[in-house]
C-alpha cells in the first residue's frame, strides 16, 4: 500500500496502520470480500467491492422503493388498515 | 410496545458503558455497527418509514404517481439519515441535500450537490493532477457513492463508507420486512419472512 501521509489535506498524520484497519473492517463489512482470504486482498479490490455493494444496496433500495410505492398506493394509508400494519411493524 | 422501548434504553445505556468489549484497545466503531443491525433500530425505522411513507401518499394523493418509487426512496434516505442521529457526514449530506431541494430547488453553493444520493452526477474535477494509484482512483468512485464524502480524508472516507454500508443494510431490511408485511408473502431478495398475511 503507497503511503498516503503526507498527502491528506487538512487531515493530521494519518498513519497506514490505520488505513489498514479501516479497510479490514470495510473487508469484513462486504460479503463478497470477507470469505476470501485476508492476506490475498488488495486495498483495491476491497474498495472496487465496496463500491460494488454499495452501488448494489441502492439499487436493491431502488427496487424496494418501486415495489413499496405501487402497494402503498393499494393501502390508502389513512385508514385503520394502517393502525394494523403499524403494530405488526412494531411487533 | 413498552418492551421495545426499554430494549431501547438499556441497548443505549450498555453501548455506552462498555465501551471496549473486545480484545483490541481501540474499536469505537462496534459501536454504531451493532446499533444498526440491532432489531430494535430496524423496528424504529419501519415504524419512522411508514409513518413518513403514509404522509408522502397523503401529501401526493392525485393519481400522478409517476415518480412513486421515487419519492418513496427519499422517503426512506431521509428516515435513514434521521436514525443516523446526525453523527455521521453521509446522514448529515442527506439531510441537508433535501432541504436544499426543497428551499431553492437545487442551488448549487460550493458543494455541487445535485441533490440525489446515488452519485449520479459526474463530475469532471481535475481534482488530483497527480498520478493516480487505483486505490485513489476507487477511493474517488467510493467518495461519489457515498453522500457527502467527496472532499473527506481517506480514513475518514472509509469510516462512513462503513458506517453507510451498515445502514443501508438495514434499510434493505427493514423494506423487505415491510414489503412481506404488505404483500403476506415473502419476498426473494433478503429471506426472512415475519409470517404475517393481511
Amino acid at each position: 500500500m503507497s503511503s498516503r501521509r503526507s498527502r491528506q489535506s487538512g487531515a493530521s498524520r494519518i498513519t497506514d496502520d490505520q488505513i489498514i484497519e479501516l479497510v479490514s473492517k470495510l473487508r469484513q463489512l462486504v460479503p463478497e470480500i470477507r470469505n476470501r482470504r485476508s492476506d490475498k486482498v488488495p486495498a483495491s479490490k476491497v474498495l472496487q467491492e465496496t463500491c460494488n455493494y454499495i452501488r448494489s444496496l441502492h439499487r436493491e433500495v431502488d427496487d424496494l422503493s418501486e415495489r413499496l410505492s405501487q402497494l402503498l398506493a393499494t393501502i390508502d394509508a389513512d385508514s385503520a388498515e394502517a393502525s394494523i400494519i403499524r403494530s405488526l411493524i412494531t411487533q | 410496545m413498552a418492551s421495545s422501548i426499554s430494549e431501547l434504553n438499556f441497548e443505549e445505556s450498555n453501548r455506552k458503558k462498555r465501551r471496549k468489549t473486545g480484545d483490541e484497545p481501540r474499536d469505537p466503531n462496534t459501536g454504531p455497527e451493532t446499533r444498526w443491525r440491532s432489531e430494535t433500530e430496524q423496528r424504529i425505522y419501519s415504524t419512522k418509514l411508514f409513518e413518513a411513507l403514509r404522509q408522502v401518499r397523503r401529501n401526493s394523493s392525485p393519481p400522478g404517481k409517476v415518480s412513486g418509487g421515487h419519492q418513496v426512496r427519499e422517503a426512506a434516505d431521509r428516515v435513514l439519515a434521521v436514525s443516523a442521529k446526525g453523527r455521521t457526514r453521509w446522514s448529515r449530506a442527506i439531510l441537508t441535500s433535501r432541504l436544499g431541494m426543497r428551499l431553492g430547488g437545487g442551488n448549487k453553493h460550493k458543494k455541487a450537490k445535485v441533490g440525489k444520493v446515488t452519485g449520479s452526477s459526474r463530475l469532471k474535477r481535475p481534482a488530483n493532477k497527480r498520478h493516480l494509484p487505483a486505490v485513489q482512483m476507487k477511493a474517488r468512485v467510493l467518495s461519489r457513492l457515498v453522500p457527502g464524502c467527496r472532499k473527506v480524508s481517506f480514513p475518514n472516507l472509509l469510516e462512513e463508507a462503513s458506517d453507510y454500508i451498515v445502514a443501508l443494510e438495514m434499510q434493505v431490511r427493514a423494506m423487505t420486512a415491510l414489503t412481506e408485511l404488505l404483500t403476506g408473502a415473502p419476498v426473494d431478495r433478503l429471506g426472512s419472512s415475519p409470517g404475517s398475511s393481511l
